[in-house]
């Protein structure tokens, strides 16, 4: 890696190689056109997208299905703002995403020149850090921080706009040894005192929850979390974002809390007398009305950024740090408090028991014989088991993927968790099928949804990205139409899309190169899910027609406490205060 | 160079919780957008902002002056702390600290009151740094106080125009103040 002479072309491939880059997704145009010349003759692997955004996901899902910092790749004006909701969308769940777009030669910006937008400041609120660079010596060393700003740390995005002249012009290549940020130096080890502190609330509560967040599944510390779990025999819930951090089959394992989470999960946090907030960061999502949240219990949270201590809700005990090394840390502290003395949990497994043996996680049939959405997604999980990956889409679909999967291994759920990006599903799936070739990836995405970004399994069938599609088509916005039942008094503004009708799913599957096929009787439910395993040369695509009526419950509606949790299993809700 | 933040409307300092922020900034394009993004989209109060060179060349220094409660300045300091340019941050103590502005002001005079204006400007340690017929220009250095003080003294003549900078403010004694959490980005 010595002195080189490149282009600034040249040196950014070489850069994105030395920075250990397999794969990247991307569209060329005008300002990124020099960058493609050399990735013509690179050993990365460059996807053709059909859209920047589908490129934008892809990196996403291959980030979240490998834990490596996913790659896409773009040109000036469009092409970057095309990347603006999956960079604002990873960032959001902490993903490592490295962007890189072409920019207007260096002399020509803030000119308003042709297809020049100014790409740094658009994504300076979504991204963790972004450059703009217009010296080409400076290509390797800004490839090169930007891969390690969004991998260490508390992941995110990182954008690195390079202007055309740049790329053109020639440069000394020269990758940096090491990195040093005078301004960035992430916490990974926790304080002794934090941790010492952290043991001794946990050997005082007789009714704690491990609250679990995405950050579980960032830091691989599953290992650590099932082994503080089994030593605290605390009840374990998981938000969205760390659905297989823990083995929903465990049997500490509640479920998911929040606005559609297990009646046992979201009560337990209620009335809980401590939180041991792991990688999570109190998500509106999650907590319902702040103000009535976890009344009573005493909060211990880990997290790696040190912003989010405090942000929502007040830590009685903060830890900053890795949450592999944290839990690895608090094991033998915990330990060795217990050994002076360990609460009895017996009482409250006896309540948390009661309110998992009365408010299972449950549907019913639809009366009329119809499909029911949430038994398609329940069989599709059993079938293709827990070794597979699930992508998701946003609304209703993507809560009973969340709810009617039995997630067991961390990195096999996937979804647009914070930004809430309806049609995230089939570009994240293509990028995780790439980072993972021998996993069946299932994208489990709505009939709104797949319509955003259906394009990209055009770029799956060219490129032998042989993933499977499940349409949950109840030919509505379903979210939507469900606030709109409940909220609206069934004025179903614009939330009907017709998509039984038109388009036909699964001849638009056939034209873009995948297998369509169909399935509107819960009787060929089991039949087309295997007919659909086992296809593995073409993606594959199954439009299942279900009942337009189904609701995602338990529901907490938006901005009331979680002690209004209510319990419905049909399709009209059973308004009535439980006693929890 | 100042920013004043749109929102902020004038408040009395006296009446609300006023924090000053010395923040040690890289010295590259953009960084003065990203401080201000981060105010803007987390809604917080900026009173005034100032940015000038530091001893070392690749170092701004921005003095922040905001006006929030104690717990949301921790908030507004780990979210300042998490931008990769940002290099430090002290919270100065009024006390431990020297504090200044800068002011401009023009106002009116005529034979009667010129003599009064130039007796208070005497009075306040400022200086006069332009005469016309009907109006003088005063320039004042001191911290908020002082300013405000001398303002209202100005203020039955006449103000005709007025011009203030940003808090540029330093820690006393012979070392830079103890930055928070330099070591602490998520």
């Amino acid at each position: 890696m010595g002195n080189e002479k490149k282009t600034g072309a040249q040196a950014l491939v070489q850069a994105l190689e030395d920075s250990g880059v397999d794969v990247m997704f991307g569209i060329p145009g005008g300002a990124i056109l020099p960058a493609y010349d050399p990735i013509f003759d690179s050993k990365i692997r460059h996807i053709l997208v059909r859209h920047e955004q589908g490129a934008g996901h892809a990196a996403t899902g291959y980030a979240q299905a490998t834990g490596r910092v996913g790659v896409c790749i773009a040109t000036s004006g469009p092409g970057a703002t095309n990347l603006v909701t999956p960079l604002a969308d990873a960032q959001m769940d902490s993903v490592p995403v490295v962007a890189i777009t072409g920019q207007v030669a260096s002399g020509a910006i803030g000119t308003d020149a042709f297809q020049e937008a100014d790409i740094r400041g658009i994504t300076m609120p979504v991204t963790k850090h972004n450059f703009l660079v217009t010296d080409p010596a400076e290509i390797p060393r800004a490839i090169a921080e930007a891969f390690h700003i969004a991998s260490t740390g508390r992941p995110g995005a990182v954008l690195v706009d390079i202007a055309k002249d740049a790329l053109q012009m020639m440069t000394d290549y020269n990758y940096p040894q090491s990195i040093n940020l005078a301004g960035y130096h992430p916490i990974s080890k926790p304080t002794d005192g934090a941790i010492r502190d952290a043991a001794r609330l946990i050997a005082e509560s007789s009714a704690p929850v491990l609250y679990v967040g995405g950050g579980a599944i960032k830091s691989a510390a599953h290992k650590e979390l099932l082994e503080l779990a089994e030593l605290t025999g605390a009840p374990v819930v998981t938000t969205l974002m760390a659905l297989g951090a823990f083995p929903n089959s465990h049997p500490q394992h509640l479920g998911m809390p929040g606005m559609h989470g297990t009646v046992a999960a979201v009560t337990a946090l209620q009335k809980a007398d401590l939180l041991i907030t792991l990688g999570a960061r109190f998500d509106d999502r999650v907590t319902g009305k702040l103000s009535s949240f976890a009344p009573n219990a005493k909060i211990l949270h880990a997290d790696i950024d040190p912003a989010e201590i405090g942000k929502n809700r007040r830590a009685d005990v903060a830890v900053v740090g890795d949450l592999k090394l944290t839990i690895a840390a608090l094991i033998p502290a915990v330990k060795a408090e217990f050994k002076k003395s360990k609460p009895d949990l017996g009482a409250w497994w006896k309540q948390v028991n009661s309110w998992r043996e009365r408010f299972p996680l449950a549907y019913d049939l639809p009366a009329d014989g119809a499909v029911s959405p949430q038994y398609v997604i329940e069989r599709i999980g059993k079938i293709s088991g827990p070794d597979s990956i699930y992508v998701a889409g946003v609304g209703q679909h993507q809560m009973w993927a969340s709810q009617f999967i039995s997630y067991e291994k961390p990195r096999t759920w996937l979804n647009s968790g914070g930004l809430g990006t309806m049609g995230y599903a089939v570009p994240a799936a293509m990028g995780a099928k790439v980072g993972a070739p021998d996993t069946t990836v299932w994208a489990i995405d709505g009939d709104g949804c797949f319509q955003m970004t259906n394009q990209e399994l055009v770029t799956c069938a060219l490129n032998n990205i042989p993933i499977k599609v499940a349409i949950i088509n109840n030919e509505s916005l379903g979210m939507v139409r469900q606030w709109q039942t409940l909220f609206y008094n069934q004025r179903y503004s614009n939330t009907e899309l017709q998509s039984k009708r038109i388009p036909d799913f699964a001849k638009l599957a056939e034209a873009m190169g995948c297998v369509g096929l169909s399935c509107d009787k819960p009787e060929d439910v089991d039949r087309v899910i295997q007919q659909a395993m086992e296809i593995n040369d073409r993606p594959v695509v199954v439009d299942f027609s279900v009942h337009r009526d189904a609701m995602v419950w338990p529901m907490v509606a938006a901005g009331t406490s979680n002690d209004d949790i209510v319990v419905a299993r049909s399709m009209a809700p059973i308004w009535d205060s439980q006693e929890l | 160079m100042t920013q004043q933040h749109p929102d902020s409307g004038i408040t009395s300092r006296a009446a609300t919780k006023v924090h000053t922020l010395s923040v040690l900034v890289e010295n590259s394009p953009g960084v003065l957008a990203r401080i201000a993004s981060l105010f803007s989209r987390r809604g917080y109060n900026i009173d005034s902002l100032a940015v000038g060179p530091t001893e070392n060349p690749l170092y701004s220094r921005m003095t922040i002056v905001i006006d929030v409660e104690a717990h949301a300045l921790e908030q507004v300091i780990a979210q300042l702390d998490k931008l990769i340019n940002v290099i430090s941050i002290t919270e100065l103590d009024p006390v431990a600290s020297v504090q200044r502005e800068l002011l401009l002001v023009k106002v009116s005079t005529n034979a009667t009151t010129r003599s009064q204006v130039l007796e208070t400007v005497q009075l306040f340690r400022a200086k006069v740094v332009d005469v016309a017929q009907d109006a003088v220009t005063v320039e004042a250095t001191g911290n908020s106080e002082k300013i405000e003080a001398l303002l209202r003294v100005l203020e039955p003549y006449g103000i005709k125009e007025l011009v203030q900078s940003g808090l540029v403010a330093m820690s006393r004694g012979l070392k830079p103040g103890l930055s928070t959490n330099t070591d602490s980005k998520g």
